[in-house]
């Protein structure tokens, strides 16, 4: 039985769902382009997946089997209208920043994941620690991406110029295909060492 | 402004490709885009699902959330008439048609957790638009996404024999491609806008 420092470093780094996993890449792609909307919706997911995991873990031997699916769903949804209200009534520019992708958060695959593979199965303390370290993990990816990202398009870091008038901002960083070339070259770091120990 | 639906209808093809610039669906996209043939079947099952959940969608959001004032309800409404209406089509299509079953059938239970199906009905309500606008949205959304996934697929049979870094094969390679593949539709950008 792993006590819970290892579940949290387990759930947020080992087995990070975004590197290793490739889930829950819709949002990482989407909101990655300044910092200040990373840190939002990786706090709202954080929030959404650590509350999803307590309750289902709570309600696991109540749920049937054969309707989980629709139960994790409705849990989901109903603590991301939580976020989104939250939003709307103290981050209005925000909320339209992140437009829908706050209610796309249900469908993120990430939350899903965890509710089917570690929450139904573990005691709701357990859930908890394994629902903030995904989300802490998820947020990272999110943070390191953006940080580029931000950096190279605009010249600033959450808003605070770095980079002063002589930079040329690099539109393209801003635009969609960069955050696939971000994702993909993170993705490269961080698995080649880890391949490469395994010798293939 | 009111956008001439048919624009709208190009526009979510070519020049706010729902997955190419809304980074939307990319699950199903990324782990099911082997081969051409799986991937036409989803893209299909995809643009029919689309085209009809986002109408369906628009009558339950203007006709029943709007006037009981339901509005914060949205999400798990929509999520709702999503699943339940995949679930239906599946059982018809296996009812009427056992070749398109196999055909359809298989990633129909894919779909309800595609986030472009929940996407394009939240675009619907943000951006506002009319029931023939909203229709033609999802259909053009539906069309886009077939589109890029049936160029993925593509693109990866080729690749497969080629050499791929050790950590870039998988997934980091077809995030590359497709980067480039939103490179290459940014050229349509000058057709048609929408915002």
């Amino acid at each position: 039985m792993m006590n819970k420092k290892q579940i949290f470093i387990t759930s947020a780094f080992t087995e990070n769902s975004i590197w290793k996993q490739i889930l829950g890449i819709c949002s990482a792609l989407a909101v990655t382009n300044l910092m200040e909307n990373s840190l939002i919706m990786g706090l709202g997911v954080i929030f959404t997946i650590t509350l999803s995991n307590f309750t289902i873990s709570i309600l696991r031997n109540f749920i049937p089997k054969n309707i989980r699916m629709i139960v994790q769903t409705l849990i989901i949804a109903s603590y991301v209208i939580i976020v989104d209200i939250f939003l709307r009534a103290y981050m209005p520019e925000i909320s339209t920043a992140l437009g829908p992708y706050v209610g796309l958060i249900i469908t993120n695959c990430i939350i899903m994941g965890r509710l089917e593979a570690f929450a139904g199965k573990n005691k709701p303390a357990d859930a908890i620690v394994d629902g903030i370290g995904s989300g802490v993990g998820y947020t990272l990816v999110l943070l390191i991406i953006s940080f580029v990202r931000e950096l190279f398009g605009f010249g600033t870091i959450f808003g605070v110029t770095i980079l002063g008038e002589w930079w040329t901002p690099w539109s393209i960083m801003v635009m969609p295909p960069s955050a696939f070339f971000m994702l993909a070259i993170l993705i490269w770091i961080v698995t080649t060492p880890k391949k490469a120990k395994k010798g293939d | 402004m009111e956008i001439s639906p048919l624009i709208i209808f190009l526009a979510a093809i070519f020049t706010s490709n729902i997955l190419l610039t809304n980074f939307l669906g990319m699950c199903s996209y990324l782990s099911v885009s082997r081969q051409i043939e799986s991937s036409f079947g989803l893209g299909l099952a995809v643009f029919f699902v689309l085209t009809l959940t986002t109408a369906i969608n628009y009558v339950v959001y203007h006709y029943l959330l709007i006037p009981f004032d339901l509005v914060y309800l949205r999400y798990i409404i929509f999520i709702v008439v999503i699943a339940a209406f995949v679930q239906l089509t599946e059982m018809v299509i296996e009812r009427i048609s056992p070749v398109l079953y196999y055909t359809l059938g298989i990633f129909l239970p894919l779909i309800t957790v595609n986030c472009a199906i929940l996407g394009v009905s939240l675009f619907m309500v943000i951006r506002d638009y009319n029931f023939l606008q909203s229709v033609l949205f999802g259909a053009g959304s539906g069309l886009g996404w077939l589109l890029a996934i049936l160029a993925l697929a593509g693109i990866r049979e080729r690749i497969r024999y080629k050499f791929v870094p050790v950590g870039l094969q998988g997934a980091g390679m077809s995030l590359i491609v497709t980067g480039i593949m939103a490179l290459a539709f940014i050229g349509f950008s000058g057709i048609v806008v929408i915002q």
